[in-house]
């Protein structure tokens, strides 16, 4: 007999276990017709069942204290892990607390797990009350799908809600004149972070144009020190590079003729140059040694600018809360830099042009039933954004979207963060949507298997172009 | 007609008896198979059925399902992607079955003996297996990082390269780790069919001046026939189902270079949102699924019943 409590039966030495998430038996030599004709069928179903068993993968989340005290038809809610993941249990908390009748369930998931299981969970009808979303043509699949609430009527009943926003963030939850989701916690741009320490190292200085970027690679390399960490496995941080050249290059138009679903738009020559500089600047060796195996979802590649593996990366503004957390140390010591995306010689956009995600947004599934819907726009008016909210917020190190929180930004101990991302969104003149968050999703994924080819080098930016324009209207 | 009303009596008797002896000669009733028959029309045929009607459709998971020709199916066939997959697919196949198999068949010949100490790596060897494939990947995937990873750590250069964001090792390295998860689950299997061996034909074997090399190639292997095509056809259409490791480890990346024809069809189905197209790719991997089994179960040879053991 074998350890472990696995039966193997000498008799018929047939042992029963799983592997590959399915039951396989083995069965004795004799019995071997039977056996196969069982794996023939299995194998029929398991192709079919992949897709079932890759749902219940994405579907491992977290369900938070905050689920306490709510039953089987309260509203729900789902959230991301992260940065905010704490504020929403904090506002959903003292929710529940002060309203032990309408109580919210809020489960938290993984950001790429999260945009999986939501579509197929909305798809389904079984989505959440609130469904966290980024706006773009996600919102659009889903008010064209008639899967969200319209939220105008709530929004004229309650002028509180709508002035309480910076007006240019409100506008993101527009579809056809009509707001369909509201935002529910930070403005994220897209910021060059760097490692102050590791630029003095080197005697070097922020890049204010490309051409001094490009200069910086050589200098850092020889110091053994890789210009840029980059998650390039997660393909959405390859996707600010592209998004901010092209507009330094060509302006903010050149996506917008995209967006639109102009013909060979794609083709735009602000496009093929700012893919032709990324490829320069993969050849000179700027991004970190295996940046396509890193996944930003695991914060890997903050953790390379913060341990000085890297001098500079190129994310989002929400990665200043994972490092306020994971490196403390070194953002309250001041050794972390942060300035706009370099400007490109001869360029159009403005350098003041900003890019990333002006919020996050709940929109109100339409499958909810009007109990549930009741207690999601009960919550959006009186529980998001109390002071209590805000300063959390203000507290992880993120500034919340809504008007007249200057003071507070000024108290905060991350003051210079966060006044430099309030003024940077404020002031922008153009603040462009993560494209992949503005395209439809197809068009979207499509876009990013392409990019993630041209940091491979395996194509060349014409191939980018007439791929992508061939997807145009998808 | 006649002999039924005119013999009534002997009828009956006659008809206990030869249903007795029905029993005995061919296994129980057919009946019985009907639960579990019903279980697999319910999942595993109708969603296939499911899969099929979809695969002639479009659809993005949100809005109608519009019928609609064959367009899926030519945006399948004609995307380079799939043919890409599909190559993968043969390769992770071809290269975890020349790793798996001659390690497993030695590792179970050698776990099979009674020894105290073989029976204690055999529980070693046996630890992967415990271990869910999403905590293998993820487990790997921080080993295997090239700038916090194993080599970095311990100051090897040699374990310092970047296993996973090259795309002429992340293939290896992906067929490896499979080889780390599913070795030992076939071990098992040659361990038991080893150990039905009967002794008296190493004993023979001893008589007449047979050494272990040549005892293992005369009469190990050729009784090993059976579990051989048992294991390598696990291996091999095993090998279609590869997806949550590879999922986690990769994501299919860096490019296209670990993305198989599993992966492929989900990111289809779920990041692109193009179920049309994801339903096609399934109905080929069904296919595909099917025809390799076929294909397995023929090597066994007509004369699959025929006993391999001494006497027969």
């Amino acid at each position: 007999m074998l350890e472990l409590g696995i039966e193997v039966d000498p008799q018929t030495a047939k042992c029963g276990f799983y592997t590959h998430n399915r039951a396989i038996s083995v069965e004795p030599e004799g019995r071997m017709e039977l056996h196969m004709n069982n794996l023939k069928l299995r194998t029929a179903g398991m192709a079919v069942s992949a897709a079932a068993l890759s749902i219940s993968l994405v579907a491992c989340g977290s369900s938070g204290p905050a689920g306490t005290g709510a039953s089987a038809d309260s509203a729900t809610m789902w959230g991301l892990t992260g940065g905010d993941q704490p504020v929403f249990q904090a506002s959903v908390e003292s929710w529940n607390k002060a309203h032990p009748d309408s109580a919210i369930k809020l489960d938290f998931f993984a950001n790429d797990a999260y945009k999986t299981k939501v579509r197929t969970a909305v798809g389904a009808g079984q989505g959440p009350t609130l469904v966290y979303g980024w706006g773009g043509g996600v919102l659009k699949s889903y008010v064209d799908a008639g899967q969200v609430d319209d939220l105008t009527g709530f929004l004229k009943e309650n002028p509180a809600v709508q002035s309480r926003y910076l007006p240019s963030i409100l506008e993101s939850g527009v579809i056809d004149g009509k707001t369909y989701a509201l935002p529910n916690n930070k403005v994220q741009p897209v910021v060059l972070y760097y490692n102050k320490e590791v630029f003095e190292k080197v005697g070097a200085e922020a890049p204010k144009t490309w051409d001094e970027l490009m200069a910086l690679v050589p200098k850092f390399k020889a110091a053994g020190v890789a210009p840029f960490s980059l998650g390039g496995q997660s393909k959405w941080p390859d996707l600010m590079w592209l998004e901010y050249l092209v507009d330094r290059i060509g302006g903010p138009e050149v996506f917008a003729n995209i967006a639109a679903n102009k013909p060979g738009a794609w083709s735009d020559p602000a496009v093929i140059e700012a893919l032709t500089k990324i490829q320069e600047l993969v050849d000179a060796g700027g991004f970190i040694n295996g940046f396509s195996s890193i996944a930003a979802d695991s914060n890997a590649d903050q953790a390379l600018l913060y341990t000085g593996k890297a001098a500079m990366i190129l994310q989002g503004s929400w990665i200043y809360q994972g490092m306020k957390k994971d490196a403390g140390e070194f953002v309250s010591s001041g050794k972390l830099g942060y300035t706009p995306f370099p400007t490109v010689e001869g360029g159009k956009g403005d350098p003041a042009n900003v890019v990333g995600n002006p919020s996050n947004f709940w929109s109100v599934s339409s499958k909810a039933t009007e109990e549930q819907k009741k207690t999601a726009l009960e919550y959006v008016k009186d529980g998001m954004f109390t002071d209590e909210n805000v300063q959390g917020l203000i507290d992880s190190g993120a500034v919340p979207v809504v008007t007249g929180i200057e003071d507070k930004l000024a108290a905060s101990p991350d003051k210079d963060f966060l006044t430099y991302v309030y003024g940077m969104a404020k002031d922008a003149p153009d603040f462009t949507l993560s494209w992949d968050q503005a395209l439809s999703p197809a068009q979207g994924d499509a876009m990013l298997a392409n990019l993630d080819q041209i940091f491979l080098k395996k194509i060349t930016p014409e191939q980018f172009a007439s791929t992508m324009n061939a997807t145009i209207g998808k | 007609m006649s002999t039924t009303t005119t013999t009534p009596q002997r009828e009956l008797g006659t008809g206990h008896t030869t249903g007795t002896r029905r029993t005995l000669e061919k296994g129980p009733s057919g009946w019985l198979a009907v639960p579990a028959l019903a279980f697999f029309m319910l999942f595993a045929i109708l969603p296939l059925l499911g899969v099929l009607f979809l695969s002639f459709t479009s659809w993005d998971g949100l809005g109608e399902i519009k019928l609609d020709g064959l367009s899926s199916w030519n945006t399948v066939l004609a995307d380079p992607v799939t043919g890409n997959a599909l190559l993968v697919t043969a390769k992770i196949m071809f290269f975890s079955f020349i790793v798996q198999a001659p390690i497993s068949l030695l590792l179970g010949v050698f776990t099979a003996a009674s020894q105290k100490y073989r029976a204690a790596l055999a529980v070693l060897y046996f630890v992967p297996l415990l271990l869910s494939s999403a905590a293998v990947a993820i487990a790997f995937k921080a080993l295997l990082d090239p700038n916090f990873g194993l080599g970095p750590g311990l100051g090897l250069p040699i374990l310092a390269q970047d296993w996973l964001g090259n795309s002429d090792l992340v293939l290896f390295v992906v067929v490896f780790v499979i080889a780390w998860q599913f070795v030992p689950f076939h071990t098992l299997i040659y361990q038991g069919g080893v150990r039905q061996i009967p002794a008296s034909l190493y004993e023979a074997a001893q008589i007449d001046g047979a050494g272990r090399v040549q005892q293992f190639f005369n009469i190990t292997l050729p009784q090993l026939k059976y579990t051989m095509i048992t294991s390598s056809t696990l291996m091999v259409v095993g090998s279609l189902a590869y997806f949550d490791l590879i999922f986690v480890l990769t994501a299919g990346g860096p490019g296209y270079s670990t993305r198989l024809l599993p992966l492929h069809m989900y990111l289809t189905g779920f990041k692109a949102n193009d179920m049309g197209a994801a339903s096609a790719l399934g109905v080929i991997l069904v296919v595909i699924g099917l025809a390799l089994a076929l294909f397995l179960q023929r090597l066994g040879g007509k004369n699959r019943n025929a006993s391999q053991l001494e006497g027969a």
